[in-house]
């Protein structure tokens, strides 16, 4: 999604308060990508990286907002995503672009999709990336998720694009299922990946948003991709492959030789652990207000591509 | 005083038990339901029940009583609901007999079957 300079806001004294809102909440951890690879800094105090690293460019990451969820575990998901989104307009340093790892509606019904979209183009950034999640594909496969997010306007809802020396790849692993499997990338996709990738250097840093996570986190609850081992044939060349996915609602990671995967929180409502005991299913779990804001979060995540330092950083909103 | 109560007390039980099955009887599922409506409940990220078995001209009605959306959509595509939200219905009515297998398309992993016989 690319908007025109006019559509955005700059007013200095909203920038200001936006400011004061701006402050790092809950536990944050600090990645750096040494020689290609992600790697952990360390935790921060406050969620800055050390101003003696001159980052390049940075981006964040969003995922899972459910705009039109109403329900107990968050009676306003529109609020949180406009608290998230102040505080990425509040970043002391201009992200190059957003991206947003799916789920953006609760039901894909189209004034969800242009309530969504209004709230992407309030975020102070040229272009906003997005992915669908189960969630928007409900009724018509990527159909009615298109008519609002056609990134290339090649009316498919997988693309790629690269930016100061890193490639990335937007994936959409929700809809090729077969009865009772796990949601794939399916065969098509894979092609297209394949071709994708072999325009590039086996050097250049890859990025690659998905959804569902991309390893299988536990799969009765259809946490994982059905394809995903083949996907990862096709990046595991790579010298530094970065995945982000959303869907869980919460913070894991994986490693895999050069290729690192990473689950964000949603702006939505928590979810259960993996396989939580006491819990049959993936549903919305309800927590006080006060602790809906430590559960929720945005991902800033800074990439230096000379010196290999990329840096992710999750960070809660305020409660 | 207190044998005569026992005695009351058995029977009173012995009464309940009797009725508890005929409860029973009438509303368990039968191997080919008379009605001509049965609901199925979407809980807990499941059909409830997996499986039911009908007679042919039988109306199924879905209910979706999770806060998260499911869909019932027949994997072969000769019915399909949109995504429904919590408390939403949908209702298919089964005229030819037949075994029809479905899964919620937000989550494949979820299935249930309408199994249609001629009684």
């Amino acid at each position: 999604m690319t908007k025109p300079d006019s559509d955005r806001p700059r007013s200095p004294a909203r920038r200001g308060a936006l400011g004061c809102m701006a402050m790092w909440g809950g536990a944050a951890v600090v990645w750096g990508v040494a020689g290609g690879v992600p790697r952990a800094l360390g935790a921060t105090g406050n969620g800055r990286l050390a101003p003696s690293a001159p980052m390049p460019f940075t981006f964040v990451q969003i995922s899972d907002t459910h705009i039109g969820f109403r329900k107990e575990a968050n009676p306003d998901t529109a609020d949180s995503m406009r608290q998230a989104i102040a505080e990425i307009n509040a970043l002391p340093q201009t992200p190059a672009f957003v991206v947003h790892t799916g789920d953006l509606s609760h039901l894909s019904k189209p004034e969800q999709f242009g309530e969504v979209r209004e709230l992407l183009q309030e975020i102070d950034v040229d272009r906003v990336h997005t992915i669908p999640g189960e969630h928007d594909t409900i009724d018509n496969g990527a159909a009615g998720y298109l008519r609002y997010f056609d990134h290339d306007g090649n009316g498919r809802s997988w693309y790629s694009f690269n930016h100061d020396g890193v490639h990335f790849v937007g994936l959409n692993n929700v809809l090729a299922f077969k009865l009772g499997r796990l949601a794939a990338l399916g065969d098509d996709q894979l092609a297209w990946l394949k071709a994708d990738l072999a325009g590039v250097s086996r050097s250049t840093p890859v990025v690659v948003l998905a959804h569902i996570p991309m390893w299988t986190i536990w799969e009765p609850w259809g946490w994982g991709t059905a394809d995903s081992a083949q996907a990862m044939e096709l990046l595991r060349p790579f010298g530094s492959v970065t995945v982000l996915n959303g869907h869980i609602h919460q913070v894991l990671q994986k490693v895999e030789g050069n290729v690192e995967l990473h689950t964000a929180m949603s702006l939505a409502y928590p979810l259960p652990t993996p396989g939580q005991a006491g819990v049959g299913e993936p549903g919305p779990v309800a927590v006080s207000m006060e602790e809906l804001g430590a559960k929720l979060g945005t991902r800033r995540i800074s990439v230096h591509p000379g010196r290999h330092p990329l840096a992710l950083v999750d960070r809660s909103l305020e409660a | 005083m207190i044998a005569i109560a026992e005695d009351t007390m058995t029977r009173l039980v012995a009464l309940a038990g009797l009725s508890l099955i005929g409860w029973l009887a009438a509303t368990a599922p039968l191997a080919v339901a008379a009605e001509s409506t049965v609901t199925v409940d979407i809980k807990s990220f499941a059909f409830a029940p997996k499986d039911v078995t009908v007679a042919p001209g039988t109306r199924i009605v879905w209910t979706n009583r999770d806060d998260t959306p499911h869909t019932v959509t027949a994997t072969d595509r000769t019915f399909a609901s949109p995504g429904l939200d919590t408390g939403d219905t949908f209702e298919h009515t089964f005229t030819a007999a037949g075994d029809f297998s479905y899964i919620c398309t937000v989550h494949p992993y979820m299935g249930g079957v309408v199994h249609v016989r001629k009684p």
